[in-house]
C-alpha cells in the first residue's frame, strides 16, 4: 500500500488551508465561537509578515487560556490580567520579536485594567487582541466589565443593572486617549466583511509593533453562543444588533506615524 | 578589589549588576528604594533594561516575562510589596524560570512602617505564592553577605531554574559599611534552550504553569518536590561561632544574628558556655546541622526580630529534644547586645537551675 496523498488534485488550486503559525490540533471551543476565527486571522498575519519565528504569544486567563496550544509560535500563559505586564517584559529583552497577547474582556477590562493602561501609556512596543464577548467565558457565564445594561448572566440574573454594578467598559475608545497609544481600533467577527476588516486590523496593529511605534490594540467583538444561551447563528445577530451599538465599529486611533506605514498605502 | 564604605540597598544593586543583570523591574518602596535608583542610572549606562512598573503586581509579571525570555533578571521590594508579588513568584515557580527577588523587610502587618523587622519569614520561606514549593532564601547579616549572596542568588536560580530570594532587614538595606564589590562579568550572550525568544530554526518553546489533569499537575509537583529535596541536601548555608564546649546555642539570622554575636561575646566574657549559629539560608534551613549540635547542648534561644517565625523550624529541628528559648522584638524595633544579653542570661540560668535539679 503506498502512502496516502494529500497533495492537491493537478487540476485542482489551493485555495485555504491551514496557516502555518497555527497549529496542527483540535481546539477545545465551543461550536460556533468566534475564538476559532480569531486565532486564524492573527496566524494568517503572522505567517503573511513573516513573523511566525519571531512571534511570542502572550495567552491569558479566559477560554483562550490554551491558545499557546494552538499556534506554533514561542508562547507563554500569563497570570489572570497580567499578559501586558508579561510582555513587557519579553519584549524588552526581546525587543525585535513580535509580542501579541491574546486577552477576553474579564482578563483584560477587569482583573488587568492597570496592567494594559500602563502598557499603553508607555507606548509599550506589543499588539493586544481583545475578545470582546461580553462574558466571562471559562468560569460559565458571568457578567463581565463589557456585558451590556440588561444583559442576563449567570451572576446578573436579573439583567445588568447599572445603578448596582455600573456601565460596560469601552477600552478601545479609553486606551485611544493616552499618548502611547499608536492604534486603537474595534472590529467585529459577526460576519465574513467584519472578518475581513479585522484581518486588516491585526496586520496593521503587527506593522506598528515592527516598526516600533507604539502599543496596538485590535478589539474584537465576538460571539459566546453557549454562554449567551444562543445557537451560533443568533450569537452572531446579537453582536449585530446588541454589542455594535454599544460598541461602534472603528478607527479610535490612528497615529500619523502608522497611518505613513509603508508610505500611507497601509494594508 | 578594595573595600569602599557602601550602603546596603545599593551595594545589592550594583552587586546584581556586576552579576550579569540584564533586566531589573521594580517599583518604589522604603526601606528598598535606593536599590532601585541606583539601578535606574546605571542599567541605562550600560544599555540594559531598566523598567519602573506601575505596581509591584506589574513588576514581578515583567520579570516573569523576562526570565520565561532566559536572562537574567530581578525585582526588589518591600514586605507589603512583597506581598503583592506572591500572585506573580508562584506562576514562576509553577514555570521554573529563574528569578531573583530582593526582599528589604519592614515593620508589619499592614501598612506597618519603614523600620528594620525579620517579620517575611513565613512569607518569604514558606512559599511564597500558592501551591507546594518553597524559594530559596538567603539571609545576609552585613553589606559584604548582602553583595555576596545577590551574586549567589542569580547562580542558584539558574542551577535549579528556581526563585531565590535576598531577605535582608532594612537595617542591612539602609546601613553603610565597609564592603568589597565583586568584578564586572560580562553579561551572557547566550540564551537558554528552553527560552522564550521567537522560534527561529527550531520547534516552538512553551512557558506555562498550566496542568488540567490531576496526573500530570502530580507530576510536575513530585519533579519540583524533587528539586527541592536536591536544593535541601547541597544548599543550607550558615555560620557558626563559638560552638566547641557548648552548653547553649544562640540563633539568629540577618541583623538580629549579628546583633546576638556580640551577646554571645558578652556571655563568653561572663563565663557562660554560649554559641551562636546564623542560618544564611533561611530555606534550605540549616536543620541537619542544628539537630547535630542539639544532642550536644542543653538548650536553645532563638533571636528574632519578629514574634518568632524561625523559631518553629528551630523546633523542627531540635525536634522536642531540648527546651527552646525565644526573644524577640517586632514593630521595627532592633534589640541591644545587651538585651540579647540578659535574654541568654536568663535562659542560661533557668538551664543551670534545671541541670543541677536533676
Amino acid at each position: 500500500m503506498s502512502a496516502i496523498n494529500f497533495a492537491p488534485p493537478e487540476n485542482m488550486e489551493v485555495v485555504y488551508e491551514r496557516p502555518e503559525s497555527l497549529a496542527e490540533t483540535h481546539t477545545h471551543y465551543c461550536p460556533g465561537c468566534t475564538h476559532g476565527v480569531s486565532h486564524r486571522l492573527l496566524a494568517e498575519a503572522f505567517d503573511e509578515l513573516g513573523l511566525r519565528e519571531k512571534a511570542i504569544l502572550v495567552a491569558s486567563v479566559g477560554c483562550s487560556v490554551f491558545s499557546y496550544k494552538y499556534f506554533d509560535v514561542d508562547s507563554c500563559e500569563a497570570a489572570h490580567g497580567r499578559a501586558p505586564a508579561m510582555a513587557t517584559g519579553l519584549k524588552r529583552v526581546n525587543p525585535d520579536a513580535a509580542v501579541v497577547t491574546y486577552q477576553g474582556d474579564g482578563d483584560l477590562a477587569s482583573i488587568g485594567i492597570a496592567e494594559v493602561i500602563h502598557a499603553a501609556t508607555r507606548g509599550e512596543n506589543i499588539t493586544v487582541i481583545f475578545i470582546n464577548n461580553a462574558i466571562y467565558g471559562m468560569t460559565g457565564g458571568q457578567m463581565a466589565p463589557t456585558s451590556l445594561p440588561g444583559q442576563k448572566t449567570n451572576s446578573s440574573p436579573f439583567g445588568r443593572n447599572v445603578e448596582m454594578t455600573g456601565y460596560p467598559m469601552r477600552v478601545t475608545e479609553l486606551l485611544s486617549q493616552l499618548d502611547g497609544t499608536a492604534y486603537a481600533v474595534r472590529r467585529s467577527l459577526h460576519d465574513a466583511k467584519n472578518i475581513r476588516k479585522a484581518k486588516k486590523a491585526v496586520l496593521t496593529a503587527l506593522q506598528t509593533q515592527m516598526a516600533g511605534l507604539g502599543f496596538s490594540i485590535v478589539e474584537m467583538l465576538s460571539s459566546c453562543p453557549t454562554n449567551w444561551g444562543m445557537t451560533p447563528e443568533e450569537a452572531l445577530d446579537w453582536v449585530e444588533s446588541e454589542m455594535i451599538p454599544y460598541y461602534p465599529l472603528g478607527d479610535y486611533k490612528v497615529a500619523d506615524s502608522v497611518a505613513n506605514l509603508d508610505g500611507g498605502k497601509r494594508r | 578589589m578594595a573595600k569602599e564604605m557602601l550602603k546596603g540597598n545599593v551595594a545589592i544593586a550594583e552587586a546584581a549588576l556586576r552579576a550579569g543583570l540584564e533586566a531589573y523591574f521594580g517599583y518604589p518602596i522604603t526601606p528598598q528604594t535606593e536599590l532601585l535608583e541606583h539601578l535606574s542610572k546605571r542599567m541605562i549606562e550600560l544599555d540594559r533594561v531598566f523598567l519602573q512598573a506601575e505596581s509591584e503586581v506589574a513588576a514581578v509579571n515583567m520579570v516573569y516575562g523576562a526570565a520565561s525570555a532566559g536572562v537574567r533578571v530581578m525585582s526588589s521590594s518591600s514586605s507589603p510589596g512583597v506581598s503583592l508579588m506572591q500572585e506573580g513568584l508562584s506562576y514562576i515557580a509553577g514555570s521554573e524560570v529563574p528569578t531573583v527577588l530582593v526582599d528589604i523587610m519592614r515593620g508589619g502587618p499592614g501598612l506597618g512602617n519603614i523600620l528594620p523587622s525579620q517579620g517575611d519569614y513565613f512569607q518569604v520561606t514558606r512559599s511564597a505564592g500558592h501551591g507546594d514549593y518553597r524559594p530559596i532564601v538567603l539571609a545576609p547579616a552585613s553589606v559584604q553577605e548582602a553583595i555576596d549572596f545577590t551574586v549567589m542568588a542569580f547562580d542558584l536560580a539558574e542551577k535549579y531554574r528556581h526563585i531565590v530570594i535576598v531577605a535582608a532587614d532594612g537595617q542591612i538595606g539602609q546601613m553603610m559599611e565597609p564592603a568589597e564589590l565583586p568584578p564586572m562579568r560580562e553579561v551572557r550572550k547566550e540564551r537558554p534552550d528552553w527560552a522564550l525568544t521567537g522560534a527561529e530554526g527550531r520547534d516552538p518553546n512553551v512557558i506555562t504553569s498550566i496542568y488540567l489533569k490531576g496526573e500530570e499537575m502530580e507530576a510536575f509537583n513530585l519533579k519540583i518536590q524533587e528539586k527541592l529535596s536536591e536544593i535541601r541536601r547541597s544548599e543550607p548555608r550558615w555560620y557558626e561561632f563559638q560552638t566547641e564546649d557548648l552548653d547553649m546555642l544562640v540563633v539568629g539570622f540577618g541583623t538580629a544574628g549579628r546583633i546576638a554575636y556580640t551577646a554571645v561575646e558578652m556571655a563568653r566574657e561572663r563565663g557562660m558556655k554560649v554559641g551562636l549559629l546564623r542560618p544564611q539560608t533561611l530555606w534550605p534551613f540549616p536543620e541537619e546541622r542544628l539537630s547535630q549540635l542539639a544532642d550536644e547542648i542543653e538548650s536553645v534561644l532563638v533571636v528574632e526580630m519578629n514574634a518568632g517565625q524561625m523559631l518553629e523550624d528551630v523546633r523542627l529541628a531540635v525536634g522536642g529534644q531540648i527546651p527552646v528559648g525565644f526573644y524577640g522584638r517586632m514593630g521595627g524595633v532592633v534589640p541591644m547586645p545587651d538585651e540579647i544579653l540578659e535574654a541568654i542570661e536568663g535562659h542560661y540560668n533557668r538551664l543551670t537551675v534545671r541541670t543541677v535539679r536533676t
